[in-house]
């Protein structure tokens, strides 16, 4: 919302400062986005006064004027204006100033004489369109004095970010009663300049159904339209607005069209009420009805777009059809033109939840629509109306032969709410006084009623407050006009709950530590992806890159390997703890909690004391890290081979349902990459039990190493099971040191190196019980695992 | 003096010049247990006259102290020798062996931070899912249906038919939590709620259609406008440093009245104003307010007895505020020099 510094000044008949007003109206819940000089090029021009005026020696049109600006010497200025008087003051620009418009103004010559400056005309600071002369100025300020303090032309521009529960703050009658409510200041509507006293009694309230000066009003859906106000002025002249009321809506970035269509705005943005002028002339009837649009019927609105209704929306038609789509946009039909001389004016209150999907329905949002969204005051459209129509016959003359009509079928009351002053203590954790609340709210135009024998107060609400409908709200009012800043903010006892931290939050911490601790980073990727077939897809995507939920993490974190590979980043490592979606069982999609890993390049950075170039990572390294993250994700399970896919691990719970994966990735990978990898595990989230204590042991290891021949398709866990269940108790762990092919083994067969530690506890074993251990694991490898032989050294 | 204790202070002046093997032999040769020469003399003190057995003895014990603290000396002065005549030679400023350093995502880091402030005092961690129905992201929460508050979320919906908690959608908040933690029943409830959130926003460098929340959840008997203003005031200054300033400023969500803006006093400009923060000396750190009392009505708490506070904060900014990351989206791009600048 723009808001016009002067215009507000205009309410509370004080100037305001813009950084203060800004601050002030933060502080009240309308944050001022940015503050936007208007006209600050008038900032620069000052008062002049022409003491001598001479004729110019060498051209007839021009004079040599004596000008004081305020300063030491006088300036000589060529001036060329036929008005141009000694004695009088006009707007002076020195040399350096840069005019609207962009001239930087220069010191020359002109046929021969000096000029320093310029005496300027309305049009040339963008005033006005009169150029006939320079501008004389009313006013005895000395001269030097900066123009902008003898005409109020140069404005600030507050952008005011407005919640959407605030509809009172989209115009300046409610910001300026916002900041008068703050500080007690009064509030009065601005004057208008040529204005004449409409001699007009009180609006006429009438029913359903009524006429005025010959036009026939109804309201067929008072659901949608409860009330509806209007004025009929004849002998209008449609033409351009003056150029204070340009001025003023230019001020807040509003195109002036003509004066008709400018007093609407006005309006709109003084008071919050859209209205709208229809061209009486145009208007079968002459009536106007509020009603249901009819099957089939359409509209061709003021952007001259034709549009379908459906009787969902609500129409204002004449005896012929539709002429507005009610409190959206009018039509093109009855629209105001040069040629208009009698005007419909009509301020009506909509239903916001019929605005709203009539707008939505018509894809058509306009000023007007987005305030009976939110809503406007119900109160206040004999006001709107009185006063668009002094603004137009301010501006275009006429006249208005009857009163104004208020339409307004089932009058309501406004709202009542009954606060207890125990209840703002309450809330706020302060007593405010009961006296002092009441003055809050009188402030903010609620009518207070005390009611001492329950200990509440009844508040009736003001009818721009659409937002005060229960008694929390009037706290809320309550703690702002008490200001937020001025409770105190001590730290007071609480109790805590039974409550324990989401054991997910704690396995991700864990599982996050860990894989930190194996060197990968973490990385947080968008889970929306492009859609592919059985994703869980979104209904409304903004763009087909993010058409759907990824189901897996690894996808997501390849892309981000591909975008350091496109960076010339070789080695990548990152991890990631997210959430894959997959379609469930009813309209709720499954989240699984995941970690997945990504790795590629060298296994450890390269040194210069290693001899060749660093070795790459390879299946082994990622066979660690994914051992790793399942001991962390899903301790439990165990790292297999995968029986459907050769180059691929799977962790597989005790029930024997899979986890996750690991194996080697598909990317885009460039010819100087490393292989890829990764992996998947699925987080359990139950809590760890305890851990205990293991005692260290006391006596040393005895440790034997068997080179054992596999042949071809015998696999090392094989043997080292065997391996396992010959030994008996006395083995502790068996380790693979080793693995060689080649000279000397038969083909396709390999030796593999086997460490076996064996310890007793509380003795030192002696090779008379290692030995024969040793011989039963053997003769277990050979009975089960059939062609291994003992390696010859 | 006795003429053999003569004869072993000049071998004594003569220990520092000795190698490592002459030191040990030396060693052996005075003060060796079995045939050390100072050892022999101690020992055959107890044959001189009693009046000189004092005075060569007292000299002698001296010597044999002088002796094991030279003998010491320059046992430690050759090891030093033997240490530094093995890097001789080497080039002390070639680079030493690294090794892959794993790092936590700094979203992660700022979570971390606020999530060990509101530890300690007395929060705990909840979660809920990222799909949630309508009535659980917006009317449960006190948004009016069909009203302009809705658009203050632009909602990412997913397909399917409503249900009678509405259609399904992609929480735009973590506040469905709120009610999820609320209808358990369990008071009070003091919690924090991480989690990632989705909004149909354009993916440029201040917009992203999915980011991270924390939002946190107060919820008592007496509890006021007081203690949330209390907690926060302390979060920003814990967060922030103790010199930080915060402010309050009324706003509007649905879900909380009386409901607030926190700003704190910006971290670029200490408060004087400046791009950063618009000129104004305050930077906009969170949203906040009273539970509103539908919102407890609605999971079936008694809003007349009990009240609580809520506040919600977005991780991504605080991070690119602290560390001053200019583009949101290079939270999102998994660049291995982005992510290991900050853990």
């Amino acid at each position: 919302m723009n808001l016009s510094r002067r215009w507000l000044e205009a309410f509370l008949r004080r100037p305001l400062d813009p950084q203060e007003t800004a601050a002030r109206l933060a502080m009240l819940g309308a944050p001022v986005d940015a503050i936007e000089p208007v006209a600050a090029e008038l900032r620069a021009v000052v008062v002049g006064m022409v003491e001598d005026v001479r004729p110019h020696p060498n051209a007839d049109r021009l004079r040599l004027c004596l000008v004081n600006d305020g300063g030491p010497e006088r300036r000589h200025v060529v001036c060329g204006a036929a008005n141009v008087q000694a004695g009088v003051r006009y707007p002076f620009a020195r040399v350096g100033t840069t005019l609207p418009g962009g001239l930087v103004l220069e010191r020359r010559k002109i046929r021969g004489e000096v000029s320093e400056g310029m005496l300027c005309s309305a049009r040339e600071l963008g005033l006005g369109d009169d150029h006939e002369g320079i501008l004389p100025l009313d006013t005895d300020a000395p001269p030097g004095t900066p123009l902008t303090r003898v005409l109020a032309v140069d404005d600030d521009r507050f952008v005011v970010d407005v919640t959407p529960n605030r509809p009172d703050l989209l115009c300046h009658k409610g910001v300026a009663r916002e900041l008068a409510a703050a500080t007690g200041d009064a509030l009065r509507l601005p004057e208008l300049p040529g204005a004449p006293e409409l001699p007009l009694g009180s609006p006429r309230r009438e029913g359903a159904e009524a006429r005025v000066d010959g036009v026939r009003v109804a309201i067929e859906d008072p659901e949608t339209c409860p009330r509806f106000t209007a004025a009929v002025l004849r002998g209008v002249k449609v033409g351009p607005s003056p150029a204070w009321l340009r001025r003023r809506l230019e001020a807040v970035g509003q195109r002036s069209i003509n004066n008709v269509v400018d007093a609407t705005n006005w309006v709109l943005l003084e008071l919050n009420r859209p209205m709208h002028a229809f061209d009486l002339a145009r208007l079968a009837g002459p009536e106007l009805v509020v009603r249901r649009a009819r099957p089939g019927e359409s509209i061709v609105t003021l952007d001259g777009q034709r549009r379908a209704l459906d009787p969902a929306m609500a129409v204002v038609a004449d005896a012929r059809g539709a002429q507005a789509v009610g409190g959206v946009m009018g039509g093109q039909e009855s629209e105001v033109g040069e040629a208009t001389t009698d005007i419909f004016l009509e301020c009506a209150w909509w239903l916001p939840a019929r605005i709203r999907a009539t707008r939505r329905a018509l894809g058509l949002a306009t000023e007007a629509s987005y305030r009976f969204e939110r809503g406007v005051d119900p109160t206040n459209g004999a006001e709107a109306v009185r006063r668009c129509a002094e603004l137009v016959l301010a501006t275009g003359g006429g006249e208005v032969r009857e009163e104004i009509i208020d339409l307004w079928p089932q009058p309501t009351h406004p709202p009542r709410i009954f606060l207890r002053p125990a209840r703002v203590a309450r809330v706020l954790g302060v007593e405010v006084p009961w006296p002092r609340i009441e003055e809050y709210l009188v402030r903010l135009g609620c009518t207070v009623v005390f009611k001492p024998e329950d200990g509440r107060m009844a508040v009736d609400v003001p009818g721009w407050r659409p937002d005060l409908r229960e008694e929390v709200d009037l706290v809320e009012e309550v703690a702002r006009l008490h200001g937020y800043g001025s409770l105190p903010d001590e730290l007071r006892p609480f109790r805590v709950g039974e409550r324990r931290d989401d054991p997910a939050e704690v396995a991700d911490d864990r599982i996050r530590d860990g894989l930190v601790a194996q060197g990968l980073r973490e990385a947080r990727m968008l889970p929306l992806v492009a859609a592919g077939a059985g994703d869980v897809s979104v209904h409304n995507p903004l763009s087909a890159d993010h058409a759907a939920l990824r189901r897996d993490l690894v996808g997501g974190l390849a892309r981000a390997v591909e975008h350091n590979w496109s960076a010339h980043v070789r080695d990548v490592r990152l991890f990631e703890i997210g959430t894959a979606f997959a379609p469930g069982t009813d309209d709720r999609p499954r989240e699984d909690r995941r970690v997945a890993g990504v790795l590629t390049g060298t296994r450890e950075p390269a040194h210069w004391t290693d001899a060749g170039p660093a070795p790459d990572a390879d299946l082994w390294v990622l066979r660690g890290v994914f051992e790793a993250a399942v001991a962390l994700a899903q301790p439990g399970a165990t790292v297999q081979v995968a029986t459907d896919a050769s180059d691929r691990w799977v962790a597989v719970r005790l029930d024997g349902s899979r986890a996750g994966w690991a194996g080697p990735v598909a990317a885009d990978r460039p010819p100087w990459a490393a292989p890829l990898y990764g992996f998947e595990v699925a987080i359990d989230p139950a809590p760890r039990g305890p851990v205990s204590y293991q005692p260290l042991p006391d006596t040393p290891a005895v440790e034997r190493d068997l080179a054992l021949v596999l042949p071809d398709g015998v696999l090392a866990a094989q043997v080292v099971a065997a391996l396992r269940r010959g030994a008996g108790r006395l083995l502790e762990a068996i380790e693979i040191v080793d693995e060689y092919r080649g000279a000397g083994l038969p083909p396709g067969g390999r030796s593999v190196a086997f460490r076996l530690r064996f310890r007793a506890a509380g003795r030192t074993l002696r090779d008379a019980e290692v030995d024969p251990a040793v011989q039963r694991s053997l003769a277990a490898v050979r009975e089960e695992v059939p062609g291994v032989s003992l390696r010859a050294t | 003096m006795h003429p053999a204790l003569a004869r072993l202070a000049e071998r004594l002046a003569r220990v520092p010049a000795l190698g490592a093997a002459e030191l040990e032999a030396e060693h052996v040769a005075v003060l060796g247990r079995k045939s050390g020469e100072l050892t022999a003399l101690l020992k055959s003190l107890a044959t001189l006259p009693l009046e000189d057995r004092k005075a060569v003895g007292a000299e002698a014990n001296r010597l044999r102290a002088d002796f094991e603290a030279a003998f010491e000396r320059r046992k430690a002065a050759l090891a030093a020798e033997a240490g530094r005549a093995a890097w001789r030679g080497v080039d002390l400023t070639m680079p030493g062996r690294g090794r892959w350093t794993g790092s936590r995502h700094p979203v992660t880091l700022v979570l971390d931070e606020v999530t060990a402030i509101f530890r300690g005092l007395g929060f705990v961690r909840a979660t809920g899912p990222e799909a949630e129905s309508e009535w659980l992201n917006f009317l449960a929460l006190n948004f009016p249906a069909d009203h302009p508050a809705m658009d203050m979320h632009d909602t990412l919906y997913l397909g399917g038919d409503a249900g009678p908690e509405g259609r399904m959608l992609l929480r735009t908040h973590t506040s469905p939590v709120q009610v999820r933690v609320l209808r358990e029943g369990a008071l009070p409830v003091r919690v924090i709620i991480p989690g990632t959130v989705y909004r149909k926003d354009p993916f440029d460098a201040s917009h992203a259609p999915v980011f991270t929340q924390v939002e946190g959840l107060a919820v008592d008997e007496g509890i006021s406008f007081v203690d949330l203003k209390a907690t926060l005031a302390h979060f920003a200054r814990a967060l922030f440093g103790g010199d930080t300033a915060v402010r309050f400023r009324p706003s509007y969500f649905p879900f909380t009245e009386p409901s607030a803006e926190m700003d704190v006093s910006c971290r670029i400009c200490g408060g004087n104003g400046c791009a950063a923060c618009k000129g104004s000396g305050w930077m906009e750190i969170l949203g906040c307010g009273m539970v509103h009392p539908t919102v407890l009505a609605n999971c079936g708490i008694d809003p007349e007895r009990y009240t609580g506070f809520a506040f919600g904060m977005g991780p991504e900014r605080i991070a690119m505020n602290r560390f001053g990351i200019p583009d949101i989206r290079q939270l999102y791009d998994g660049d291995m020099r982005f992510l290991g600048q900050f853990g």
